[in-house]
């Protein structure tokens, strides 16, 4: 499939539904857009197959549910080289309380973002799992103070 | 902030939720070994008390041609007691910025940004975030990769 230039105006207004509530049945999804239940199922499955949507993710609040503190780290690597990129990727996907590991370009090599309950949980989940990860140099935090997400380029 | 107190069995539904969202409440149901209302029931509560905000689609830009993913650390000019409060509205007003977050620390606020190409960046970059009001300092990160995806909170 030939994206970009197949997407018309109600499949990104079924992409703009879908990311803000997929758990509509197809039937109310339609009804929103004046599609037929038939059609609009038809469309979703397109979408998917065709891995635009890729999945589906629980929203939940972190704070409410007793975690109140998101830390995103920086972290720079004291060794470089091959190995010591896969030793550290490893080791740092296993750990429970970090929720994402972004590779990037910049000020530090890698991104992540970690989850404890509170300052003295993440106190401990920084002492006792990443500063002590393979190859682990400089790291520098920022606590997340608040968070929304937009929904994209989809007019 | 009002905490929800979690339950074994709250836990034992969110985890299973958030390991696959596209469970149909019979499938999570029979699962863990309840009946559909009592399940029913228990989402609901979570619903209500805000824990659980909803089910998203997850889009993959990549795949609908936005090739280039940049994350911004913009640091604001904090003499402006209104800096945060004109800066975040006006980011809003950028379609291709995915992600808004504000920081304690050396960062103020970092803005997930998507682009066609390196050509479409820079327009973006030139045109639209070099117009925001109150940076005083902006910095770019290239994603090279994503090591480790949100799979959700360690409950």
């Amino acid at each position: 499939m030939k994206v970009g230039a197949t997407l018309d105006d109600l499949d990104l207004a079924l992409l703009r539904a879908l990311s803000e509530d997929a758990s509509q049945s197809a039937g109310a999804l339609g009804r929103g857009l004046g599609l037929s239940q038939p059609a609009t199922w038809r469309r979703v499955k397109r979408l998917e197959n065709a891995g635009i949507i890729t999945g589906r993710r629980l929203d939940l609040d972190a704070e409410k549910l007793g975690f109140g503190v998101t830390v995103f780290l920086g972290v720079k690597l004291a060794t470089k080289g091959r190995l010591s990129l896969e030793d550290f990727e490893r080791a740092v996907v296993a750990i429970p309380e970090v929720q994402t590991v972004e590779h990037v370009l910049g000020l530090y090599d890698y991104r992540l973002r970690v989850v404890a309950r509170d300052i003295s949980d993440f106190e401990r989940v920084l002492r006792r799992r990443i500063m002590t990860l393979p190859g682990v140099g400089n790291v520098d935090a920022n606590v997340l103070l608040s968070e929304e997400r937009r929904p994209g380029p989809l007019a | 902030m009002v905490l929800i107190m979690l339950d074994d069995l709250d836990r034992r539904i969110l985890r299973n939720l958030q390991a696959d969202p596209t469970q149909s409440i019979p499938e999570l149901a029979d699962h863990l070994g309840l009946t559909a209302s009592r399940l029913s029931r228990r989402l609901e509560k979570l619903r209500e008390g805000g824990g659980l905000r909803g089910i998203r689609a997850v889009i993959d830009w990549q795949v609908i041609g936005y090739t280039v993913e940049v994350s911004l650390r913009v640091t604001l000019d904090k003499t402006n007691p209104r800096a945060f409060d004109e800066f975040i509205p006006a980011a809003r007003q950028i379609p291709e910025v995915l992600e808004i977050q504000t920081f304690l620390g050396q960062v103020d606020v970092r803005l997930s940004v998507i682009a066609r190409d390196m050509r479409h960046y820079q327009t973006i970059y030139r045109e639209k975030i070099l117009y925001l009001p109150h940076m005083a300092d902006i910095e770019a990160l290239t994603h090279v990769a994503r090591i480790k995806t949100n799979k959700g909170l360690p409950l």
